[in-house]
């Protein structure tokens, strides 16, 4: 949209590699970037300097990620407005939860473009880079719109049209009471209401929950790889990579460090990560690995424990499972081709396990199927081109869609006057008019003289 | 053709609600002014229902006042009854309505204009815009009489081929008892405008003598009454009650047993009605389980004995009018003095019209009221004030005045009608402003009054007072932030009643009336100062107080949207030739022309993406003409 708020966006290509620009564009870019950028020396920070320095989440205070940051005051920047960057290091993910921070600072997502039009706008570049511009932006609307009518056939944009169709029909609830007071439409329906706006808002959960979906389907998981020693992970992690990247031994401890590999699983991309066995040890090598192996269950968006069921379960399994506390975690009963010796306690009842054999390879494919199947649904695949396209944007639409929304039940309860609800729901519905392209005006009316008896 | 030996500066055609305040605020800029209509008698005549306001009418009049117009003040000297609808629903959406004695209401207009300096007022059909080549030099009138002058503003409401509709039964009038405005618009369809049909009713007029009132519901108007002016002091006629009746499955019976002769039902009408006022058939077809519907019986007048029962406008045949109408309780024995009918009339598409209300095709020609597409008094009045404004200010060569939609009801009725035309009678409803909580029926004067007296419309007396009241109103609500909770013994006592005895000292009076379950009468309880307040000064301090919160979140959606509203976009813009925008967006704005970047924005179907288009394409052009 032609309107100088603040923006920002990731300004380097997806992708792993290297490091990710967050930029940041508008009056208040200073102010945005130094809420959750701290330089490490003390004072303010020049134009045109780069500064070190660490993110934080205002909220938490949490460190998310080691950066450098420039602020380029206006007009001296690529908008010729103040630009603030942080350049950071640690992946994709981390990278998006800048950019989500900066957005919670009260930034706005960048449109497609948009800096190259501020630039444009401002002076900065000339009449032919903007042509150039132009038709980038052009040609995103075609795909968008060739996108669009894609999405109107699938189930998709099926529910959003659905959520707001609940949210017109409130609405209209609401203002045919306001508008017609003198027709005879009996007292302010404050259940049905309700009902609607939840139906609505249930809908836009679900919907994010695929969203996050989405994200996974592009960005891929990490899976660790734990277990107390010679439960046969690296066996494992051989096995799903089919090559014999880890060692392998009897000898328990082999493994010291975290290994990294990425396998695709049926077009989900996943990071295994094997790692160091559990166990009380004296060895300060040995020490290490574990406490990196502890680490990465954290960040890991999946735990395989892997149990060596030949074996009864001790205190070192009992002592990993206390670990993991509510980590999403599959629990991988190895070594099958033995006889069964484990007994597992009734803390694991309820907690999804695969027998299988690392060294035969029975029950691998089950343990594959069931790793993708806990992040995908069928559909997805399908819908991969329009969640990568659209995901930012939509994403960020249907979230303040949500909280609007949360806020106007609240307020329906605590008795708030007619007029103010209208105010949130119409700024819910038009937050999904920005993924639809609607507007409502009209419609809300239809609705009124669709469901009531109305006029004089 | 004779022509008439003065030089006019506004030539307005048609004395009805949208002329009489077209024509007053010219002459009140001080531009000589012609007024024409039909009939002398028939000035500012309520064709319909005799009431003023309503919810989003009762706004646009408080803003017509607000701004210099007529309305406010006329409706309150010959008001018969006012009530304030909504009070329950917060203050965005509170309005005012009034019944007029209709008679009254007439004459008292008439002698407004009469006695206005600079405003003639005569008889006469205009027949014809007099052109010379392509530029508009007056009118002629069906008497041979030629009218010169600079601007014509064209107001002539239901006239316009007008062919009234009882039953099967139909005739050209212009209103019933009225002739109809014969080749004007054949004219302005020759010159190329694009010129529609509409429709619209009214319920039959009855004798008040053969109705039971003891038998009906009576609805009393607020006591006191307050007025809708800013600058009325009271309200000095009789008031009278309406009275509630209702309709029953027989009457339903009745009506259904006519409709193979109604002429909406048989297809004789082509005109598409409003939704909003269906005719009692339309009600009955459509919502065949609702078993009753409700009328209000509304006098139309002091002095008469006729009323008028809304929402049972029809174009059935006279013998299911009668029958139905004595269907219904209490209307057994009742006679009807004037039938129901229903009119269509041409309108001419407002999509060709700039947001000053002048056309696109034919500069200097202003179109305004119900030939606009729009129904009703008050969007009538607001258009005809707006018109008469830009046309004065085109004669004596001063910048246009346009409202925004974040300003004034008017602002976004006439945004609506020039960005998107209209297909249906257009009524006002609070729902088509996205600004509702600011714009509001008690602030109309804050927003306004300014900019009517910069006009010349507000007189310097009537601004005095406005601006002792601004202050007043900035100065409580400095008292109210900087004085602080004594909380002594009857202070206390009166929080805990409220349920806020966690309230500790000290707190400023301001941040006690934050709390939702204080207002500023629990204030004049404990505070000598608040008990002294006028009222619509602590009116105005207590909804700026308790709506802060989503009064800026408004204020902050203006913001953002003023960098679109204010960009022009220039009239030969060749939609066809800029890069980027998909087909389907180039027709829709080469058929809108839109005037600004935020009314290109409001075309259903152009995307963000499109605006930034044409936001690059306007700069690039001015870029090139820059180099040229
Ligand atoms: C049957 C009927 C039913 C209606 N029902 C409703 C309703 O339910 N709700 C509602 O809100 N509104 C209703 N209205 C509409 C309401 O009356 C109008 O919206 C409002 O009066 C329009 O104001 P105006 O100034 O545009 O036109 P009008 O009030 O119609 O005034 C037009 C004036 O122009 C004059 N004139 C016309 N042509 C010429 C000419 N060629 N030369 C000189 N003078 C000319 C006429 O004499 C008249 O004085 C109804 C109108 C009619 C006739
Ligand atoms: N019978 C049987 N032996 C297995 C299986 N999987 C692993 N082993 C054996 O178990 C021993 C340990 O295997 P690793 O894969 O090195 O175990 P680890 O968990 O990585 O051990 P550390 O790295 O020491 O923590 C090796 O001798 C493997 O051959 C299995 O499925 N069946
Ligand atoms: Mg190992």
């Amino acid at each position: 949209m032609y309107i100088r708020d603040t923006i920002a966006a990731v300004s380097t290509p997806p992708g792993n590699g290297g490091i990710g620009i967050v930029r940041i564009s508008g009056n208040t870019a200073a102010t945005v970037g130094s809420a959750i950028f701290k330089p490490v020396k003390d004072g303010g920070l020049k134009s045109h300097r780069f500064y070190f320095g660490s993110i934080h989440d205002p909220a938490s205070d949490e460190l998310i990620d080691e950066a450098m940051a420039v602020l380029m005051k206006a007009p001296r920047s690529y908008t010729c407005e103040d630009v603030f960057e942080l350049h950071c290091h640690g992946g994709v993910l981390v990278v998006e939860r800048v950019l989500d921070l900066v957005l919670k600072c009260g930034a706005r997502l960048a449109e497609a473009g948009e800096f190259t039009r501020r630039a444009f706008l401002n002076g900065r570049i000339d009449l032919i880079q903007a042509e150039a511009v132009m038709d980038i932006i052009g040609s995103q609307t075609e795909a968008a719109l060739r996108l669009a009518q894609h999405q109107r056939e699938g189930a998709l944009s099926n529910r959003i049209y659905e959520a707001r169709g609940y949210l017109v029909k409130a609405l209209a609830l609401i203002e045919a009471y306001i508008d017609f007071p003198e027709d005879d439409l009996g007292e302010t329906d404050i259940a049905t209401i309700n009902l609607t706006v939840d139906r609505a808002l249930s809908i836009l959960g679900e919907l994010l929950a695929g969203f996050n979906d989405g994200r996974i389907l592009r960005e891929g998981i990490s899976v660790l790889i734990i277990g107390k020693p010679n439960a046969g992970k690296s066996s494992l992690l051989n096995r799903l990579l089919n090559e014999n990247r880890a060692i392998v031994t009897h000898i328990p401890g082999t493994t010291r460090d975290i290994i990294e590999e990425t396998i695709n699983l049926g077009g989900l991309p996943v990071k295994l990560l094997d790692s160091a066995g559990i166990r009380s040890t004296s060895d300060i090598v040995e020490q290490e690995g574990i406490r990196r192996a502890l680490e990465k269950i954290q960040e890991a968006d999946l735990v395989l424990f892997v149990l060596d069921a030949s074996r009864p379960f001790d205190s070192e399994d009992q002592m990993i499972l206390d670990a993991l506390s509510d980590a999403k975690t599959i629990l991988v009963l190895n070594k099958s081709d033995l006889p069964r010796v484990v007994e597992l306690p009734a803390c694991f009842d309820g907690m999804i396990s695969i027998p299988i054999s690392a060294s035969s390879g029975s029950g691998v494919d089950d343990l594959r199927e069931k790793v993708r199947t806990t992040f995908l649904h069928e559909t997805d695949l399908d819908n991969r081109e329009f969640v990568a396209i659209s995901r930012a944007r939509h994403h960020d639409a249907l979230v303040s869609a949500e909280a609007v929304l949360r806020k106007f039940r609240d307020n329906l309860l605590l008795g708030l006057g007619l007029d103010l609800l209208a105010i949130d729901l119409r700024d819910a519905l038009s937050a999904i008019g920005s993924v639809t392209g609607e507007t409502t005006c009209d419609e809300v009316l239809d609705a009124i003289f669709s469901s009531f008896c109305i006029g004089k | 053709m004779m022509t008439y030996d003065q030089q006019y500066d506004v030539i307005v055609v048609g004395a009805g609600h949208a002329g009489c305040e077209a024509a007053l605020a010219s002459a009140r800029m001080g531009c000589l002014t012609l007024l024409l209509t039909l009939n002398l008698d028939a000035i500012a005549l309520m064709s319909c229902n005799p009431s003023i306001g309503g919810l989003a009418k009762g706004h646009l009049v408080k803003e017509i006042d607000a701004l210099g117009g007529e309305m406010a003040r006329n409706i309150d000297a010959t008001g018969i009854q006012f009530r304030i609808l909504n009070t329950r629903k917060g203050p965005a959406v509170r309005a005012s309505r009034a019944q007029a004695d209709k008679q009254l209401y007439r004459l008292r207009m008439k002698r407004v204009l009469e006695q206005q300096d600079n405003l003639h007022l005569k008889q006469g059909e205009v027949t014809a815009l007099y052109l010379e080549g392509d530029v508009l030099r007056g009118v002629d009138t069906r008497s041979g009489i030629r009218f010169v002058g600079r601007t014509v503003i064209l107001t002539t409401g239901t006239f316009m081929r007008g062919l009234i509709h009882i039953g099967l039964t139909n005739y050209p009038g212009g209103r019933a008892g009225d002739l109809p405005s014969v080749g004007l618009s054949d004219q302005l369809k020759s010159m190329g405008l694009d010129v529609g049909r509409l429709k619209t009713g009214t319920p039959a007029r009855l004798d008040s003598r053969t109705i039971d009132f003891s038998r009906l519901e009576p609805q009393h108007g607020d006591t006191p009454p307050v007025p809708f002016s800013f600058h009325s002091t009271g309200i000095p006629l009789r008031q009278v009650p309406c009275h509630i009746a209702y309709t029953n499955p027989r009457t339903h019976d009745i009506i259904r047993s006519g409709l193979d002769r109604s002429p909406l039902y048989a297809g004789v009408i082509e005109g598409i009605g409003p939704r909003y006022c269906p005719s009692i058939e339309d009600k009955v077809v459509r919502f065949p389980d609702k078993d009753r519907h409700q009328t209000f019986i509304e006098p139309e007048g002091l002095d008469t004995v006729e009323v008028y029962p809304s929402g049972m406008s029809t174009s059935l045949p006279i013998d299911i009018q009668i029958a139905f109408y004595r269907s219904m309780a209490g209307l057994e024995n009742v006679e009807i003095m004037r039938p129901a009918y229903a009119i269509e009339y041409d309108y001419v598409d407002p999509i060709q019209l700039h947001a000053t209300l002048e056309t696109k095709q034919i500069p200097n020609l202003y179109h305004a009221g119900q030939i606009n597409g729009t129904s009703g008094y008050e969007e009538a009045a607001g258009q005809g004030l707006m018109a008469g404004i830009n046309a004065a200010l085109r004669v004596k060569g001063r910048p246009s005045f346009v409202l925004g939609r974040n300003e004034a009801y008017i602002g976004v009725m006439i945004d609506d009608l020039v960005t998107l035309g209209t297909r249906e009678p257009y009524r006002m409803f609070t729902s088509r402003a996205e600004y509702r909580l600011l714009l509001r029926e008690d602030n109309a004067d804050l927003r306004l009054a300014e900019k009517g007296h910069l006009l010349g419309l507000v007189s310097e007396a009537d601004y005095m007072t406005f601006q002792r009241k601004r202050e007043m109103i900035a100065a409580e609500y400095e008292r109210l932030c900087s004085t602080h909770l004594e909380m002594n013994a009857s202070q206390a006592e009166l929080l805990s009643r409220h349920g806020c005895a966690d309230i500790q000292k000290g707190i400023t009076l301001e941040q006690l009336l934050r709390r939702p379950e204080i207002s500023y009468t629990d204030l004049a309880a404990i505070d000598d100062v608040s008990r002294e307040t006028v009222s619509n000064v602590s009116e105005q301090v207590e909804i700026q107080i308790k709506y802060r919160g989503y009064i800026e979140r408004q204020l902050e959606q203006v913001e953002r949207s003023h960098k679109l509203e204010n960009t022009k976009l220039p009239d030969e813009l060749d939609y066809y030739s800029i890069t980027g925008l998909t087909t389907e967006v180039r027709e829709k704005l080469a058929k809108a022309k839109p005037d600004t970047l935020g009314q290109a924005s409001r075309i259903p179907g152009v995307t963000p993406a499109a605006i930034s288009v044409l936001a690059i394409a306007i700069k690039a052009k001015r870029w090139k003409s820059h180099e040229a």
